[in-house]
């Protein structure tokens, strides 16, 4: 039995076939080429949920300033908003803190699992402690979605990119937005299928989204990108486990964007030279904050 | 890792302290890697950082991951942030040259020169590919292309007829397993390298083997 798949349709027709999540496929891929047992990759899965519930831990009780400066302290802000401000609804709510705490730990050059990226690191935790939060959902689904986003994220990285300076930032926090999609989907029993269409229905709807990281640094605005790529992911799971949304089958979805993201001019492919590396009032702020640290290296 | 496919912990992962892939955690990598390849204890160890390293390094912690990496530290290692304290409690001096001017082949490229207790120094130039993967492109004057996701083992010999028929025999007798080799040299007969990728380790006891030949000068190794 060959466990290998090339692509989406590929995949759907092994879970299909054998009768298992998208998930289970991905374990016995795994298992066979990497010649290895179910519970080593089970005890690596456990090892990234730990890493990944720290990351969103450490911001929200000790907020650290960013290497670069530009950030610190949005995860603990945004936790002691006022609940009847927090309009998007508990899980949500708490989706949006995850992400902006894992990007701070990222930019604080603390310890994350890039999934698929550094850049986009927040986007999975985000969705997968917020669901274990917010929903009656096991340790184990958690494991599966996990796993799940996995197979999503391999399928993009075997026939797409993943790389902000290939295909924009919709190849990072898209591309991790598709992931988590098709995780939640998993985790509340939706179908391969649905998997697919929630991941194919993400990638559509942060189309086109540019990279262009204010200084060159994993700060702004990647740090709320990560947010709305969460957000997105939820939006995307419910569209497709209602049945709505585009039906472009995943592949067809990934090829768009990785067309799409090799169109996108260079200015935006994470050189910061274009988007919001260059919107005036955050450079005058750069260019003030680069003359300070001069005058003080002088001191 | 090693296999050539797309795993499950190639997507899901590295594990790793940020804030970039490739200018954080490659850089940590390349550092690290050259430290195995060094012999003896480093006392200083200069990086002349080129191209996208050069433009952004303090923003993405590269010089913090590249040091960390002279100390033995893997890129997950938290210890990679105060490295720069690490680095005096191990009474190793740093600098830093960014080069902006010279062109390089990959945006991402440093040269790192290692200095010795005993005054010997070593250059290794890496580039940063992507993901945290990364690539040695330079050992000394001599261009090479190895990736460390692999056991590797890098020796340095005169390009004299029958010295990679030592080592293969070497290799075979202790039932090591090679998955690439190649030759780098200098010119025609002068200095050369060796680069061996293996699916297993390779054992100290081997090591001391090879370099027991003539015309063999060093043997370093690189264990994933």
């Amino acid at each position: 039995m060959n466990w290998d798949f090339k692509n989406a349709e590929e995949l759907l027709r092994l879970c299909n076939k054998k009768d298992m999540p998208v998930s289970e496929v991905m374990i016995r891929r795994e298992m066979q080429l990497g010649e290895t047992r179910r519970k080593a990759i089970m005890d690596r899965i456990d090892a990234n949920l730990r890493v990944m519930n720290t990351a969103v831990d450490k911001p929200i009780s000790e907020p650290s300033r960013s290497m670069g400066g530009l950030l610190g302290g949005e995860a603990k802000k945004l936790n002691s908003l006022d609940e009847s401000k927090a309009i998007c609804g508990p899980a949500i709510h708490r989706a949006i803190i995850n992400a902006l705490a894992v990007a701070e730990t990222n930019a604080s050059m603390g310890v994350i699992v890039a999934a698929p990226t550094a850049g986009s690191a927040g986007v999975l935790p985000a969705v997968l402690l917020s669901m274990y939060e917010s929903y009656d959902i096991s340790i184990d689904a958690m494991r599966c979605g996990l796993i799940n986003a996995g197979a999503i994220g391999y399928i993009i990285t075997r026939n797409g990119s993943v790389a902000g300076a290939e295909a924009g930032c919709q190849a990072e926090v898209g591309s991790a937005s598709a992931m988590a999609a098709s995780a939640i989907v998993e985790m509340l029993g939706g179908t391969p299928e649905q998997c697919c269409h929630a991941a194919s229905i993400a990638l559509s709807n942060l189309l086109g989204l540019a990279c262009d990281p204010v200084r060159g640094l994993v700060e702004v605005p990647c740090q709320t990108r990560n947010a709305i790529g969460a957000v997105g992911a939820y939006t995307a799971a419910e569209l497709a486990l209602a049945g709505v949304g585009p039906r472009i089958p995943l592949d067809e979805m990934i090829q768009i964007t990785y067309d799409v993201g090799r169109a996108l001019p260079e200015s935006i492919r994470e050189t910061a030279k274009g988007g919001c590396a260059v919107a005036p009032s955050l450079c005058a702020e750069c260019s003030r904050e680069a003359a300070w640290q001069k005058a003080r290296a002088h001191l | 890792m090693a296999n050539n496919y797309i795993g499950l912990f190639d997507v899901i992962g590295p594990v790793m302290v940020g804030p970039s892939s490739s200018h954080t955690s490659g850089a940590a990598t390349i550092a690290w890697m050259a430290r195995q390849i060094f012999s003896g204890t480093p006392v200083k160890a200069e990086f002349r950082l080129y191209g996208s390293f050069a433009e952004t390094y303090k923003g993405h912690g590269t010089d913090r991951a590249l040091i960390g990496g002279m100390l033995g530290y893997r890129s997950d290692d938290v210890r990679i942030r105060n490295a720069y304290m690490y680095a005096r409690k191990n009474w190793l001096r740093v600098e830093f040259v960014a080069d902006k001017e010279t062109p390089v082949s990959h945006p991402n490229t440093v040269d790192i020169v290692i200095t010795g207790e005993d005054g010997h120094t070593l250059l290794v130039r890496g580039e940063s590919i992507g993901g945290g993967r990364v690539r040695i492109r330079r050992i000394n004057e001599i261009e090479v292309d190895f990736n460390g996701e692999y056991s590797t083992m890098i020796i340095g010999h005169q390009d004299v007829t029958g010295t990679v028929a030592y080592i293969t025999k070497c290799l075979a007798e202790e039932s090591v397993n090679v998955a690439t080799l190649k030759l780098f040299r200098e010119e025609k007969g002068k200095k050369a390298f060796t680069v061996i990728e293996t699916d297993g380790s390779i054992s100290e006891e081997l090591k001391e083997k090879i370099l027991q030949y003539e015309t063999i000068t060093s043997v370093d190794l690189i264990e994933i």
